[in-house]
């Protein structure tokens, strides 16, 4: 059944308070909007909760990029677009880029914003495996004031987050202490653009004397949140990659994450999958080294 | 910029489409696409899945390819919309068009507006596109017809025309 309009009210106060103020007066009534890639499907399908929004996309301090010496500061209503477009995030943080660039279609990178992907909480966002591994810190913002909450701990369970009604995110901070790490971002869908992930890898690693000093792993599509593979990657600190540790690894991965069937993909494909990615990486890290 | 409307509240909406200033009264949540296919008769946008997924009403807002469908008009205030009535007044709207004849790259029509919108969004920003790039640039516009090479072709072919002139 496709929704009336008559029976929803949109406000665009084009003013960061005042969001605040409206969030804060009813918390549970009103949902921020920005470019609507999600809400506006649920939208049309009937599907959206709440009658009243408040359009966010107006706000210029949502859309900007700060670049400070030890971080980089992304304002959540930034697009996908503004993502790839945007020299220091191409080079600091390629897995971000990565993501972003198969996010969709050019037509939804240009609406579809940072904020939005991690609000919606889905677990097959293909940009939250990557904040996972950058240590990516969001603020949230309400008329109570600012908190900084570790994205590790933001997603709290399938689609529950730590987001207060009242609250808005405003930022994403990334640590800028990542680009000496080999980083390998994988996708695997019926088609890049336009189609969910089955499943999706962001990793990065560093060698140090012939051993892996520091391997970060992270997986979409793979649980009811996007997933750390914290134990995998425990068990790969000060290991050489030589075939031993292969076999060892894959069994870390399929005992770790915790993939259901579902209309895109089988929990044993996914399992399969996610090994041969962990596995793709660890090759690429080997070989990177040897080259350098 | 705009005032708080109640449920159920029109609001006027003032925007520039095709080069013509315009002013609609609708409900903020109204689809842009559906206020250019209703309220201002611009029926070139065509509606394919309503829900971002296959590009058929593609439009650009500031400059922007976007799905029409997920833009809430006032979104779209004061904006600049461009849509497939108003690309006959663009430069590379004939090269395009005799190479999407020539190299067969619509049949049924449905999805040809998005696709040349998006053409033009991409040779835009890349007037010499290498075929992955024209491959990046259209693949949220889905056709049932084609087979897509075609319209690979003839994007390819439009862009070699233009950088020539």
């Amino acid at each position: 059944m496709r929704a009336d309009p008559a029976e929803f009210r949109l406000v665009s106060p084009g003013d960061l308070q005042v969001v605040l103020s409206l969030l804060a007066s009813e918390p549970t009534e009103w949902l921020p909007i920005a470019g609507g890639t999600d809400l506006m499907v649920l939208y049309s399908a009937g599907k959206l909760p709440n009658r009243k929004l408040v359009n966010i996309w107006n706000i210029p301090e949502l859309r900007q990029i700060e670049v400070f010496p030890d971080t980089i500061r992304i304002g959540a209503a930034c697009t996908y677009t503004a993502l790839r477009g945007h020299d220091d995030v191409s080079r600091e943080f390629p897995l971000l880029a990565a993501a972003a660039s198969w996010t969709g279609g050019i037509a939804n990178q240009n609406r579809g914003t940072l904020g939005g992907n991690i609000a919606n909480a889905s677990p097959a966002a293909d940009s939250l495996p990557a904040l996972l591994v950058y240590d990516a810190e969001v603020t949230l913002i309400s008329v109570r004031g600012n908190r900084r909450v570790a994205y590790r701990d933001f997603h709290q369970g399938y689609k529950q987050t730590a987001l207060a009604a009242d609250e808005l995110i405003r930022d994403i901070s990334l640590p800028r202490r990542f680009s000496g790490y080999v980083s390998h971002a994988r996708k695997v869908g019926a088609r890049n653009a336009q189609a969910i992930s089955k499943v999706c890898l962001a990793a990065l690693g560093i060698i140090a004397n012939g051993a892996i000093r520091d391997a970060r792993l992270a997986l979409g599509s793979v649980a009811p949140i996007p997933l750390r593979l914290h134990e995998t990657e425990r068990s790969l600190a000060g290991k050489k990659i030589e075939p031993s540790l292969i076999g060892t690894v894959r069994q870390s991965v399929e005992r770790e994450i915790r993939p259901i069937d579902d209309i895109r993909s089988t929990a044993r494909y996914r399992a399969a999958v996610a090994a041969n990615l962990v596995v793709e990486f660890l090759e690429k890290l080997a070989t990177e080294r040897t080259r350098a | 910029m705009n005032p708080s409307p109640g449920t159920g509240t029109k609001c006027q909406i003032l925007f520039t489409v095709n080069g013509e200033a315009r002013k609609v009264l609708a409900h903020p949540m109204e689809r842009l696409l559906d206020v250019l296919r209703n309220d201002l008769a611009l029926k070139g946008t065509k509606e394919g899945c309503g829900e971002g997924e296959c590009g058929s009403c593609s439009v650009l807002l500031d400059g922007m390819l976007v799905n029409s469908c997920l833009v809430p008009v006032v979104q779209a205030t004061g904006a600049s919309i461009v849509t497939i009535e108003g690309m006959s007044a663009q430069a590379l709207m004939i090269p395009l068009q005799e190479a999407f004849l020539e190299c067969g790259g619509t049949q049924c029509g449905i999805c040809t507006p998005g696709m040349i919108l998006a053409a033009v969004h991409l040779l835009e920003k890349t007037p010499e596109p290498a075929p992955a790039d024209i491959r990046e640039g259209l693949a949220g516009n889905l056709c049932r017809c084609t087979g897509y090479q075609q319209i690979f072709e003839a994007v390819a072919m439009a862009a070699r025309r233009m950088v020539r002139k």
